[in-house]
C-alpha cells in the first residue's frame, strides 16, 4: 500500500431512466501508470469518465482522488482535483490560436503577455515531446494537431490525471505512434493516464493495466503483460469470438460504377472532392480509407445523387450492359429508373432512417412511392420489418417502436437489412460498424461478404485499417478530397495506407 | 484553495432533474388531469380573491355560462369546433416542423373574402351556390396568404415564424381598409351584421339548430386530414421532411414541393375557418374576427400531439372555461379580461405539466451523506 491510488471508484452506479449505464463499478488508477479502459460501445466507459470529469453525478458510490473522498459536481471541481479530460470531440475555438485556446477561461492579471505564455507552452511541449506552434490558428490545424492542443490545454492547467476518450480514433498509424510516445513521456513525468479505446492492439502496446467493462458492469483489471487480444476480447464480450473475417476471391468482376474526374464543392465553395476517378466492380468489396472528412461522404453521396456535382461524371453500368449517367440525375430520378443502388449513409438516424418513426415507417422510406396512387401501402413494409427483425436478430420491443429507441447496433441492422432487401447491384456503406459491438460488427461483415458473393459491387468506407485490410479486395485512399492511391488489400500494409492518407495527392507515389 | 473547494464538494445536491426515457401513457394522462385539477383550484382561489364569493357558486356560474341554456351550449359547441378546425389546419404544417403562426392572418383573409361575397353577391345568388363559392374562395384566400412564406421557405429557407407572423398584421390592415367601404351604418366604423334580413351567405339552420353545418364541416375536415396524415403518401412525405430533410432527399422526396404543398394545405384550412367564423357565426367582419384563435389553436394542436380526439378534448376544455368566465364576469360585474385570466391559468398548468412528463425529480437520500 505504498503507492497511492490516483483515482479510485467504489461501487459507482449511474442510471439513465431504466438503463443502468454503470452498475456497481470499481476502478483503480495507480499513480504514474497508463490504464486502458476497454469495453464495447454502450458498456459504460464514457459514462464513468464523465462522472470523473464532473459532467454526470453518480447515483450511488464514492470516488476517491489521491486517497481523499471527493464529490465532483462540475467540471470545475474535477479540474481543481487535477483531472483533465480530452474528449473525443474537440472543444476548441477555430479562429483563435493554439495558445489563446489553451489559456481560454483561465484567470490572470490585467495585462496579457502572450510571449510569456508562448514560452511556457513551448517549454511544456518540448518536455513531453509534442510538436506544436502556439501561434498557429486552430482552423489551420490537422486533426492530430488539434488533439495536441487539447492535451496541452489540460497539462498547462496543471492536470496530474489525464483521461483520453478514444484518442486514436481520428489518427493515422503514424500519428498514433507519436501520441503514444508523448503519453510514455508523461508517464515518466509521474502523470497518471486513463485511455479509453476499443482497439486491442493499442491497448496491448501502450497500457500497464487494462480494466474491462461489459454492459455497465465492471469485469476485471488485468496486467497488460498477461493479456492477449483473444483473452481481452473474451472478457469484453463474455464469450469466445472468432476474430477472422473471411475473404473470397472476386467472382467474374464486371464494371458497375465508374467515376471520372469528379469535383464537388461544399457550401463555402471549397472542393471537398477534387478530380476523383475510380472504378468499382461487381463481386468485390472496394474499401475507402482516409482521415475523417477527406471526402468519403461526398464520394458516396455523389454516386447516390445526393451531392451537387461541379464537374466530372459518374457512370453506372447495369448488368444488361446499358450505361446510365448518374451524375446528371437526382436521387428520385435514380429511384424511378429502378437502378438498385443501396446506400447506408454515415448519419444513420439523420439520413438513412427517420428516428421518430417505427420500423414499418422506416421500411417505407424506400418503398412508400410504390403501389396505390394516393394512399400508402403499409402491409408489405410491415412484413419486411418483421422479416428483418427475425433474420438479423434485431432486439426491439416491437416493430411499432420508434427506431430512435433502439441501440446503435440494432439501428444499423434495420438500415442495412432494408438496403439489402432492395436486392441492390451496388451497395454503398459508410462506417458500417461505427458504434457497434463486436458481435454485431461481425454480423455486418458477414452480410457484406454475402452480398459480394451474390455479385453485388460493394463500396465501403471503414475507419479501422485492420478491418479494411482484412475485409476488402481493393482499397481506395482519399486525402484531402483527392484519390491518393488505390491499393490491393491483400498486399498493402497499414503503414502504406497511413502514408497515403496524409499524402497531398500525387506526391504520395514518391514515398 | 483546494481544500476549501473540497469541503464545498462534500455537499450532495438535494434533488436532481432526470430526463425520462419513457412514460406510461396512463401516467402521462394522470399528470395532465392533475394539472387541470390544480388549475381549477388556482382559478377558484383567484376568483374568490377578486369576487369574495363562494367558490361553488363561482363554478356554478362557469358551468351555467358554458352550457346553462341551449343557446349557450350551442355557442360553446360552435367555438369548440372552430378552434378544432384551426388546430386541424395547423397540424400538417406543424408536423412538417413549419411553424405557421400566421393562422390568425389566414383566418382574417378567409373571413374577409367570405364577407365580400356576402356583401356583393348576397342578394344576387341562391344561398347554396353562395355558400359553395364562399368555401372555395376562402380556402383559396388562405392558400394565397400562405403561399409567400411557403415559397420563401422552400427556395431560400427563410424563417417562417417571422414571415407568417408579420403577414397577420398585413391581413389586419386589409380588413381595416375594407371596413371603410363596407361601413354599415356609415360612420360607425364597423361592418355590422351583413345581410341581416335576407341571410344571404349565412349557414342555414339544420334541424332548428344554427350551428349544425359548422359541426359537419369541421368533422369532415378533421377526418379527411387524419386520413391524409396517417395513410396517404403525401402525409408520409411531409412527416419525413419534418423529421429530417436529409432523409427526405435520400428517399427521393422533392422537399421543396412538399413544403409548398403542405403549407398551402394548412393555409387553405385556416382560410376555410375564416368562412366558418363569418358565415357560420358572427356574420360580420372586423380586425378581431380571428380573436386570437389562430394562436390558441397552436397550443391545442401542440398539446394534443396532433391527435384529433385529444384536440377535441382540449378545445372543449378551453372554450368551456372561456365561456364560463364570460358568464361569471357579468354575474360578478368583472370586466371581460377575467376570461383571459382563467385561460391563462389553465394554459400555464397544462403547458407546465409537460415538464413533469418529460422529466422526473429525484430526491437524494439523506442517509448517503453521513457516510463520508
Amino acid at each position: 500500500m505504498e503507492q497511492k491510488n490516483a483515482i479510485e471508484c467504489r461501487h459507482v452506479t449511474k442510471r439513465f431512466g431504466e438503463v443502468i449505464a454503470n452498475d456497481n463499478v470499481n476502478l483503480t488508477l495507480k499513480q504514474g501508470e497508463i490504464l486502458s479502459i476497454l469495453g464495447e460501445n454502450g458498456s459504460g466507459k464514457t459514462t464513468l469518465m464523465n462522472m470523473l470529469s464532473g459532467i454526470y453525478f453518480p447515483d450511488e458510490g464514492e470516488i476517491y482522488v489521491n486517497g481523499e473522498h471527493v464529490m465532483i459536481r462540475s467540471p470545475k471541481d474535477s479540474f481543481a482535483l487535477g483531472i483533465g479530460m480530452i474528449h473525443q470531440h474537440f472543444k476548441l475555438i477555430n479562429v483563435l490560436s493554439a495558445a489563446e485556446n489553451i489559456i481560454l477561461g483561465l484567470e490572470g492579471k490585467g495585462k496579457l503577455k502572450m510571449e510569456k505564455i508562448h514560452e511556457e507552452i513551448n517549454e511544456l511541449t518540448s518536455r513531453f515531446g509534442f510538436e506544436l506552434d502556439p501561434a498557429k490558428k486552430i482552423y489551420d490545424m490537422s486533426v492530430s494537431e488539434k488533439q495536441t492542443v487539447e492535451i496541452v490545454k489540460v497539462l498547462y492547467r496543471g492536470a496530474e490525471i489525464l483521461i483520453l476518450d478514444e484518442p486514436t480514433a481520428v489518427l493515422t498509424p503514424q500519428e498514433t505512434d507519436k501520441l503514444f510516445e508523448v503519453l510514455r513521456n508523461m508517464k515518466k513525468d509521474g502523470k497518471s493516464i486513463i485511455i479509453i479505446t476499443h482497439k486491442l492492439n493499442e491497448v496491448l502496446e501502450i497500457s500497464d493495466r487494462v480494466a474491462v467493462l461489459r454492459k455497465g458492469k465492471y469485469i476485471d483489471t488485468v496486467e497488460t503483460k498477461d493479456a492477449t487480444v483473444a483473452s481481452l476480447t473474451e472478457m469484453m464480450v463474455g464469450e469466445k469470438v472468432e476474430l477472422d473475417i473471411e475473404r473470397t476471391e472476386p467472382n467474374h468482376p464486371e464494371k458497375r460504377i465508374e467515376m471520372r474526374g469528379l469535383t464537388c464543392l461544399n457550401r463555402e465553395g471549397r472542393a471537398v472532392l477534387s478530380n476523383a476517378s475510380f472504378e468499382a466492380y461487381s463481386g468485390e468489396i472496394l474499401g475507402v480509407a482516409g482521415i475523417s472528412g477527406s471526402g468519403q461522404r461526398e464520394l458516396l453521396e455523389a454516386i447516390a445523387g445526393l451531392q451537387r456535382v461541379e464537374s466530372g461524371e459518374v457512370l453506372y453500368y447495369d448488368p444488361e450492359g446499358q450505361v446510365h449517367k448518374l451524375s446528371d440525375m437526382s436521387s428520385d430520378a435514380i429511384r424511378d429508373l429502378n437502378i438498385h443502388l443501396s446506400f447506408v449513409p454515415e448519419d444513420r438516424l439523420g439520413m438513412g432512417l427517420v428516428g421518430s418513426m417505427d420500423l414499418t415507417g422506416n421500411m417505407m422510406v424506400r418503398s412508400y412511392s410504390k403501389g396505390r396512387r394516393f394512399l400508402t401501402d403499409r402491409k408489405s413494409p410491415k412484413k419486411l420489418a418483421e422479416k428483418i427483425v427475425d433474420k438479423l436478430d434485431v432486439v426491439t420491443p416491437s416493430i411499432e417502436t420508434p427506431v430512435r429507441r433502439l441501440s446503435g447496433g440494432n439501428v444499423q441492422k434495420v438500415l442495412v437489412g432494408r438496403e439489402i432487401s432492395l436486392s441492390p447491384s451496388v451497395l454503398m456503406v459508410a462506417y458500417p460498424v461505427r458504434g457497434l459491438d463486436i458481435n454485431s460488427s461481425y454480423t455486418i461483415y458477414n452480410l457484406l461478404n454475402e452480398q459480394k458473393k451474390k455479385g453485388v459491387s460493394v463500396i465501403c468506407v471503414i475507419e479501422d485499417l485492420d478491418v479494411i485490410l482484412q475485409l476488402c479486395d481493393r482499397i481506395l485512399v482519399l486525402s484531402g478530397g483527392k484519390v491518393s492511391g488505390i491499393v490491393d488489400a491483400r498486399t498493402a500494409t497499414k503503414e502504406e495506407i497511413g502514408l497515403l492518407m496524409t499524402a497531398g495527392g500525387k506526391e504520395a507515389d514518391v514515398e | 484553495m483546494l481544500s476549501r473547494e473540497m469541503t464545498k464538494q462534500k455537499k450532495e445536491p438535494l434533488f436532481q432533474m432526470v430526463k425520462r426515457d419513457y412514460i406510461a401513457p396512463s401516467k402521462a394522462l394522470l399528470i395532465r388531469f392533475a394539472a387541470v385539477a390544480l388549475a381549477l383550484v388556482v382559478c377558484a382561489l383567484v376568483i374568490i380573491a377578486i369576487t369574495k364569493q363562494n367558490p361553488v357558486e363561482v363554478y356554478g356560474g362557469i358551468i351555467s355560462g358554458a352550457i346553462g341554456t341551449k343557446r349557450r351550449a350551442w355557442v360553446t359547441v360552435r367555438e369548440t369546433v372552430l378552434l378544432l378546425l384551426i388546430a386541424v389546419g395547423l397540424t400538417p404544417a406543424f408536423k412538417m416542423k413549419f411553424w405557421n403562426i400566421g393562422a390568425e392572418g389566414q383566418i382574417l383573409i378567409g373571413g374577409t373574402c367570405s364577407a365580400a361575397i356576402m356583401i356583393y353577391l348576397g342578394d344576387k345568388l341562391p344561398n347554396a351556390l353562395l355558400l359553395v363559392m364562399i368555401f372555395i374562395v376562402s380556402i383559396l384566400a388562405g392558400m394565397v396568404w400562405s403561399l409567400l412564406p411557403a415559397v420563401f421557405k422552400a427556395k431560400y429557407n427563410t424563417n417562417e415564424t417571422l414571415f407568417t407572423l408579420m403577414l397577420n398584421y398585413v391581413a389586419m390592415q386589409i380588413v381595416t381598409f375594407c371596413i371603410v367601404f363596407w361601413e354599415n351604418p356609415s360612420g360607425s366604423n364597423t361592418v355590422g351584421v351583413i345581410n341581416s334580413k335576407s341571410k344571404g351567405g349565412w349557414f342555414p339552420s339544420i334541424g332548428g339548430s344554427q350551428y349544425v353545418l359548422n359541426v359537419i364541416i369541421v368533422l369532415v375536415v378533421t377526418i379527411l386530414i387524419s386520413v391524409y396524415m396517417n395513410y396517404s403518401k403525401q402525409g408520409y412525405e411531409l412527416a419525413v421532411v419534418g423529421e429530417s430533410q436529409n432523409t427526405a432527399r435520400y428517399a427521393g422526396i422533392n422537399v421543396k414541393k412538399v413544403i409548398i404543398r403542405t403549407v398551402l394545405l394548412s393555409g387553405g384550412i385556416c382560410g376555410l375557418a375564416g368562412a366558418v367564423v363569418v358565415s357560420g357565426g358572427s356574420h360580420t367582419i372586423s380586425t378581431s374576427t380571428a380573436g386570437g384563435r389562430g394562436f390558441t389553436a397552436i397550443i391545442v394542436a401542440w398539446m394534443a400531439k396532433f391527435n384529433p380526439i385529444a384536440m377535441v378534448v382540449i378545445s372543449l376544455l378551453l372554450v368551456f372555461m372561456q365561456q364560463g368566465a364570460i358568464q361569471i364576469a357579468s354575474q360578478f360585474s368583472l370586466n371581460e379580461n377575467a376570461s383571459d385570466i382563467i385561460t391563462g391559468i389553465l394554459l400555464f398548468f397544462l403547458i407546465g405539466c409537460e415538464f413533469f412528463i418529460h422529466y422526473q425529480i429525484k430526491l437524494h437520500k439523506k442517509s448517503k451523506e453521513v457516510q463520508s
